[in-house]
This record gives structure tokens, sequence and C-alpha cells, in this order.
């Protein structure tokens, strides 16, 4: 790149003028080595540092990358969720000497594997013969063959017996509780007595699918060493890197892990790769020859993790002027069949359940259960989204009880500067939940929407029956609706989580002149390559361009973390410039104080290399109790707001989102363009979530495992989304920074369902609101009716027709 | 084997390869055009996508055998080359300015549904433009960025030379 853009631009900037004399025609620009635009490019910031390779086809994914001799791999998984592994039966009449089969019997280390650090191990890498299955594909056996006619019918030739055991589907009758947490602030008793009304509710959500559009991918290659190399679709290498070295017993130098260009994660490639390296590794090891294992779409969405399934109850009193008096909050989390990453997903839950409401009197139990599903895990949100969707919901049924309207409710209880949450943290700064609230509400002018709607209900347009249908007006088939929804997502990790990972970010200036962030962050769309180098030049007074960014590759960069929580921009990018300041420091201290953007080159030239680093510190405020849950959960909260409006098909029940507003403060915005894009692809998946997403689940597998049958939104689908950003900077990192990715998929769904209900009159307690929740809603509201119209229960809502 | 001869980005191709083979995999396997990428093999997410005649289909779902005789353009075959270097094409830098791309793995596919559009004449109108795209799912941009992004390229109105 060759810009010299603002790195905070807030107008229009361009990319046009190159920093080298143009070897090209007059009007092209060169915008990467060997490519080159015509005329101006304009746009707001630096352009995405991968963006020219990614949009020549240059671009390296996994499966693109050629291994000359390489095996394919495949992976034999059990059909039945919860059975005896009996035996794995090889025909004899295949020549098993061309290919080579993995079991647990072959894994020279570790048998169990955790997700992460401190979570017990207690997911087999294989079932061993003689063990117990646990879920449906679940993996009992490797093989690899040289290429993939042998290994189909290598795959055809192996038998798994089993014997089946009952199994448990529904969380509400696990025996195996992962984790658990109760949480008490004030007097609940106190609460309710002092409370006007009291209204109960339970809140369903089932599986989500990542449907990253890149599938899990990793190729293996063994060392001379006796260790092993692997590439692949990933989002945290240091996550990987000690999973390799447990299973196969190697050392740390043994163990080397490259993420390659990696096509979405969303959360499903946090722990899931760490799976399929071992399995890529074993099978090298064993062979000798490097391994591809590239998942097909129907193995990937079978086999790899899920959003937690959630039931999520509330019992909440309030006074007659909408101000929360207690709240009793349960939430159980579905974790599928091992423990994976639950507890870190269910501590999420339970700070985030009470939502951004202040209430001095308030219990949240939470549990995350075992079912014989494949393990859930990592997506987007975290356990923020299973517990926003009921408390928003509910919040709206309290104010339609009431007949206040849902933003003056949530004004009177939305966090202000100094309130205390249920943890006992005290909210002392960067607390901009009535902002984003008010700028969303400002957007979609939103008590006049509301009035529209409100006035189309009362004309009857959309309710009168008609001959061919019981729900439809000769006007209109559907009917429009308006909703709005507020939520706030803790800064980075839970509780201690940073402390346990010790981050490091390092940066160098080499010999050449060349300034270099080493970090472990992935890019996998979001951004990292290319706000990261931003955040260092801006700390170090230099243009973005000229500074690189490291290959994330456990052989060169210092572990930084994982790419999850939304902690890149706020916790690294906070490291970053501490260790950017130290280095300019030093520079400018040994050159007379003359500025680093004016010397460095040349003090490389005198004085060679220079490095320097930063660690996490635990940032000011109370410490965290794991064990009471009580303390600063977060240093910081984002806060976020979202206005949809709907149409709702009033003869098939079809939900058609036709615009969405959101508002997400993210402490600063680095790069306008990458926020925004955070923002809209955010909110579609949380209008996935609402809408169609389902994965039907039966005996604990996945029906719909296929992109033919588990749907997601399509362009035209989408709604016409606008992102507005609002600051409000944290000050415990230098740059003000407190994450984004994650906010605009909390705050998605229950605008989308409250918009459904301002529509229809019916409240949607089950997620998604397919078309057959949506038309029962109504035949049900209608049938309630002797009018034959639906949504004549609700309280400010019009009667029937006379 | 079937012998099969067609061009791909303006360059004659000859090769050897079963009548069933994808075409998908004889352009990543047999030619090295890794650009086009598999996202689910049924012919569902259009990340496969390719222009087959001037028409956008999925390459994942067409037999080596069909394409014989046939004017296949990839994603590769986008940019100008130059002696220099290689020129993005509108939609490409469009992509660039808006942010389009995000990870990136849905663009060679909707790079060329949307260039498909543009070369019917397609204008800067959102809804067609949606229509335009709806075989090519993405899953980080929400869409916005990508409509935009044809949208200007139709606005200015160009044509990468020889196109």
């Amino acid at each position: 790149m060759t810009s010299r853009t603002p790195e905070r631009p807030s107008a229009q900037s361009t990319v046009a003028t190159p920093a080298r004399p143009a070897v090209r025609p007059a009007e092209a620009v060169i915008i990467a080595p060997g490519i080159a635009v015509r005329g101006h490019l304009i746009t707001r910031g630096p352009i995405r540092r991968e963006g020219p390779a990614k949009l020549t086809g240059d671009a390296r994914y996994a499966d693109d990358l050629v291994f000359p001799g390489a095996w394919y791999g495949a992976t034999i998984r059990s059909n039945l969720a919860r059975a005896r592994f009996l035996a794995l039966e090889l025909d004899p009449g295949f020549d098993w000497s061309t290919v080579v089969v993995v079991t647990a019997a072959d894994i020279p280390g570790e048998p169990l594997m955790g997700a992460v650090k401190g979570l017990t191990p207690d997911q087999p890498v294989l079932v061993p013969v003689g063990g117990d299955i646990q879920h449906h594909s679940e993996p009992l056996a490797l093989i690899a063959a040289p290429d993939r006619r042998t290994l189909r019918a290598a795959r055809r030739a192996a038998t798994v017996r089993t014997e089946p055991l009952p199994p448990v589907f529904d969380p509400l009758d696990s025996d195996k509780v992962f984790v658990s947490h109760d949480v008490v602030a004030g007097d609940l008793a106190a609460g309710f007595a002092a409370a006007d009304m009291v209204l109960e509710g339970e809140y369903r959500m089932g599986h989500q699918e990542q449907l990253y559009i890149e599938n899990q991918a990793m190729i293996a290659v063994p060392t001379d060493d006796g260790g092993v190399t692997v590439h692949g679709s990933l989002q945290c290498p240091y996550y990987v890197h000690p999973a390799l070295m447990r299973a196969l017993a190697i050392d740390a130098r043994q163990a080397r892990v490259v993420q390659a260009e990696t096509g979405g994660g969303f959360g499903g490639k946090e722990e899931y790769p760490s799976l399929l390296a071992i399995h890529a590794s074993l099978l090298a090891l064993k062979c000798h020859r490097p391994v591809r294992m590239i998942y097909e779409r129907h193995e990937d969405i079978a086999a790899t993790t899920k959003r937690h399934p959630a039931v999520v109850r509330h019992r909440t009193g309030v006074l007659r002027d909408g101000t929360l008096v207690a709240q009793e909050i349960e939430v159980i989390l579905d974790g599928g069949a091992y423990c994976t990453l639950s507890p870190v997903v269910l501590g999420r839950s339970t700070t985030h359940a009470g939502g951004p409401y202040r209430c001095p009197n308030v219990r949240i139990t939470s549990r995350a259960v075992r079912t014989n599903t494949p393990p859930n895990g990592a997506f987007r949100g975290f356990g923020a989204p299973q517990v926003i969707f009921p408390v928003e919901t509910h919040l709206n049924r309290i104010a339609e009880a009431l007949g206040i309207s849902p933003l003056e409710i949530r004004r009177r209880n939305v966090y202000r500067l100094g309130d205390v949450t249920p943890t006992g943290q005290v909210l002392s700064s960067s607390v901009a939940g009535l902002e984003v609230l008010e700028r969303a509400a400002e957007a979609v002018d939103f008590d006049a929407a509301r009035a529209v709607t409100h006035r189309a209900r009362l004309t009857g347009q959309g309710w009168d029956a008609v001959a061919t249908s019981p729900l439809r007006s000769p006007v209109r088939a559907s009917a429009s609706g308006i909703g709005i929804a507020l939520a706030w997502h803790g800064c980075g990790f839970t509780g201690s989580g940073e402390l346990r990972y010790n981050s490091i970010v390092t940066i160098e200036l080499d010999a050449t002149g060349q300034v270099r962030v080493l970090a472990a962050n992935t890019e996998m769309g979001q951004g990292t390559r290319t706000i990261l180098p931003m955040i260092a030049a801006q700390a170090l007074g230099i243009p973005s361009d000229e500074v690189e960014y490291a290959p994330q590759d456990t052989a060169l960069v210092p572990n930084s973390g994982p790419t999850v929580a939304s902690r890149t921009a706020a916790i690294v990018g906070g490291l970053l410039v501490n260790a950017a300041r130290k280095l300019r420091a030093e520079v400018e201290a040994r050159n007379d104080g003359r500025s680093f953007a004016r010397v460095y080159r040349e003090d490389a030239a005198r004085h060679g290399a220079s490095r320097a680093s930063d660690q996490f510190k635990p940032f000011p405020g109370q410490p965290f109790d794991e064990h009471a849950f009580t303390g600063d959960p977060y240093p910081a909260w984002g806060w976020a707001a979202c206005a949809a409006r709907v149409d709702v098909d009033l003869d098939t029940g079809e939900v058609a989102v036709r615009e969405v507003v959101a508002v997400d403060d993210a402490g600063v915005v680095i790069h306008p363009i990458l926020a925004e894009g955070q923002v809209e692809g955010g909110t579609l998946q949380a209008v996935g979530y609402a809408t169609i997403e389902e994965m039907k689940v039966q005996d604990g597998r996945y029906l719909n495992d296929r992109l033919s049958t588990y749907l997601i939104p399509t362009a035209v689908d989408a709604p016409r989304i606008t992102a507005i950003m609002v600051e409000a900077p944290f000050d415990g990192v230098p740059h003000g920074a407190k994450g984004l990715g994650e906010m605009p998929m909390d705050v998605g769904a229950p605008a989308v369902i409250a918009a459904i209900h301002d529509a229809t009159g019916i409240w949607i307690d089950r997620l998604p609101a397919t078309p057959e929740r949506v038309l029962a809603g109504l035949t049900a509201s209608a049938g309630a009716n002797e009018s034959g119209r639906p949504g004549s229960g609700g309280h400010d809502r019009p009667g029937g027709r006379p | 084997m079937t012998a099969i001869r067609f061009l791909v980005n303006g360059a004659p191709v000859e090769l050897e390869a079963p009548g069933m083979r994808r075409l998908l995999d004889v352009l990543r396997e047999d030619l090295g055009l890794t650009g086009t990428k598999e996202g689910c093999g049924e012919g569902e997410c259009g990340a496969c996508s390719v222009i087959l005649d001037g028409d956008v289909v999925d390459s994942c779902l067409i037999p080596a055998c069909q394409v014989d005789g046939r004017i296949i353009r990839t994603v590769e075959g986008l940019a100008a080359l130059t002696p220099d270097g290689r020129i993005l094409d509108d939609l490409q830098a469009a992509f660039l300015a808006t942010g389009g791309a995000q990870c990136g793995i849905c663009t060679p596919g909707m790079l060329l549904a949307a260039r498909v559009y543009l070369d019917a004449g397609g204008g800067p109108d959102e809804d067609a433009i949606r229509e335009a795209i709806a075989g090519n799912l993405c899953r980080c941009t929400g869409y916005t960025k990508i409509v935009e992004a044809i949208a200007l390229a139709a606005e200015t109105g160009r044509r990468p030379a020889g196109a």
C-alpha cells in the first residue's frame, strides 16, 4: 500500500498518491505489489491489507495450499448419540497396506482434550474401542490414503460396531452439570413484596450454526525432528499449539501452527481446529507424509460446534411506572456432550442475564449441562445473545402490561453512570446505554413509526378477515411493525481470563528499517491485519502503510492471546500501543529527541534491530471472584441498540425484516469501513437467528446438516442495514477501544421479535420466529378472539372489529 | 478420460479428465486456479461461481465434459494484465473502496455474479443488485457493502478493456 491517509479519518479520503515513483501508466496507482487501480480510489481509511489478494484470487486459504505427495484424511464417526464402541472392523477384502488407519491406541500423548487451559479435559481425541460414544458424529477412527478414491473405498471397508445406550437430549433432564453460578444482589423477597406487578416468562433458543463459508480445513506436515507443522483455517494458533503438544507428546519447538487465510470464523474456528489439527497430525505422523483434512459442508455442520441452545426463565417485579425492583433469572445452557468452552460461555450468560438495567434486587442462577448432542461452543456473542433476547422480550411484555412504550421503559431503567451491577461493579465510566438507545430511536423516529403501525391496526388494515384467509385483510396481506432493543456487552474476557493468558505483544524495528507488529491475533475477515498496524502507526507517529503485520505462525509471533471475545482491538490493541510507545521512546532517546518518524530508518541502519514488548497487567478496579461471581467481570462495557422494521405475511407467517438501524459503542472507531462491516455482518447473523436459522435435531443428530436445508439469509432476505457508531472511550487502555464484533449479534433478535409483536400482537418466546411459529401464534390469537382477528390480546392493541 | 478443450480467461486449455470430474476440481487442481472456492459442493452457496459463456454458474455442479469448446472466466481473469502487473477492474476496485470483501471466501463468486449483472447492462438499483447476487451467500458483510460496491461500479459505468 502506498497511501498516507489519516489514521482515523473523519471525512472521505483517497489512496491515490503513490509514495514511490509510478512505473505504471499515468492514471494507474499501485495498491499492492503487482496490482494497481485506475484513477482515484475514493474510500475511508486505509484499504484492507489483504484486500487486493482476496479480490484477485491470489489469497491462499488452507485448501488452496499445495503440498506435494500429500495424502487425504477422513474421519470415521459414530452414527448413534450414545453407545458403547465395541469394535472397528476392517474388511479383509480391502488392501489395508495402501492406507493408514489411526485409532485411540495410536495417540502418543493425552487421550483427552480440553478446549482451553484451565478447563477439565474430557473430550476424547478419538473414542477408544470399549469406550463410550457420547454424541452423533463423534470421531472414532481416522484414515488417510494417497488419493480420494482409495480413501472412499477404505471408508466403505471399515465398519463400526456399537451397542446403543440411553441418551439424554433435553437439558432439563440432564444429570450432569458442567458448571453453575448463583449471583445474588439485594433482597429479592423484599423486591417482589414492593412490586406493583410481577411477570413471569420462559424463553427458548435452539442451536445456531456459525456457517463460515470456508469449511474447517487443516493440513499437517511431519517435520524432521519428529514434530509437526499444521497449516489451517483457525482463529487461535496458541490454542492449537498446546493441544498438539499434549496429544502428540511433543515439545513446544516440535509443534508449529501456521494460520492460512481464513474464510470466516465467528467463534466456530476458536476451539474446533485444535481437534482437527490433532487428527491431521496423527495421520501425518503415521504415514510420514503431509495429510490434508478438508471438511465438506455436510461433515462440518454435522460434527462441529454450534451456539448453545438455552432455556431462560424470568420472574420480574416492577413498580407501576416501570421501575425494575426485582429480577429472578434462571439460565440453562445445553453444553452438548463435552465441556469444551461451556463454563466460559456460561460466565458471559450469567453476567449479561439481567440486561443493561438497574435493579436493586437480583438473583441469577445459571448452569451448563451435558446432553448427548455434539458439543456446543463459541459463536459471536458467546452466551450473551441467549440472555439478551429473553431479558429484552420480557421487558417489552412488562411495558405492554403497564401501558408504557418500549422506548420509555428502557429510558427509565437503563444503567447510568455510577450505577451498580448485580456482581457489585460500579459503572464509573464509559456508560453509553442511553445514548445508543436514543440514537437508534431518533434514526427511525421510533415513536412516530410506532404510531403509524398502531393506526394501521386501529383502522383494521391487515386484520379484517376475508373469505380466502381468516387472517388477512382485503387491503393488505401483511402487517408491518417496528421494534427496538438494547444491550450491553462486556469488553474482553469474563473475569480473570486475561490473567490466565498473560498476553504479550511485540513490535520490532528490524535492521533494514522495517517496522513490524508481532502478535498471534488472526485475520478472518474482521480486519485485524489492517487495524493493528494502524494502531501501532498512530503510536509511532508514522503512516500505517509503513507498519507490517507478521504472519500468524507460532514460530514467529508471541502469544498475544486468542482472537475471540472482541478483544483484539481493545486488549491486544492496548498492549500494542504500549509496546509502540516504548520503542518510540527508546529510538527517540538515542537520537537526540528527534521524532521516530524522521529517524527510525537511519536508527535501524546505525544500531541494528530494536524490539519492544508489552505484557498484560490487570486493569484497575475490583478483582473478579470466579466462584462467588462478584466484582468487576469486565474492565468496561460496550453498549448497543437496534431498531428493526418487519413485514409479517398474514397468510404464511413469514417474516421479512425490511430495515435495521444498529447503533454500537465500540469505545473508539479505529477504521470506519471495517467497523461498519462488523455491525452490518453481525446484524444479519442476528436477523438469521431471529427468523430462519434453526437446527432440527432428531435422536441427537442434526437433520438439516447441509446448506440446502440449514438456511442463512441471502442478499434478498437481508434488510437494509444502517450502522451508526458511537464512541464512549474506555480509559483503561491508551487508545480507548472496547471491542465491537459481538454487540450487533446481541440486539438484532430481540428487536425483530419486538417488531413482530408490534405488527401482529403475538409474542414469540422461542427463536427462531419461523413461519410455523408465527402462524401458530396468529391462529391462536385469532381463535382467542371471537371476531376472528389475531393480535387483539395485547394490552396496547386496538380491540377487534365490533 | 475425455479430451476437453476450452478457453479460460482468454487462454486455450487442453486436458484429459474424467468426463464427470467437477469443473471446480479441473480449475482448482488441474489448472491451479484456486481463486474459485468450494463452500458447499451442492450449488447452494455460490462460492464456486464462474462465468461460462457469459452466464454465472456453480462450477461444483458442472461436469468437465460440458465445458468442451466453451469459454470460462474465473476471478483470476477479472483484472487486466499489463506488462507491469495487473490493473483491477472497476468492480474489484469498488469492492476495495467500499469494503465489500471481509473474509474473502465468497468474494470471487460474488465478483463474477456481479460482473455478469453489470455486463448485461445492470444498473445501480439496489433491489436488482440483490436479486443478481441472491445465489451467492456471504456470512460476513450483511451484503450492505457488497451491494454498495456493485452500485458504485455500475455508476462509474466503465468496463475493463476487452470486456
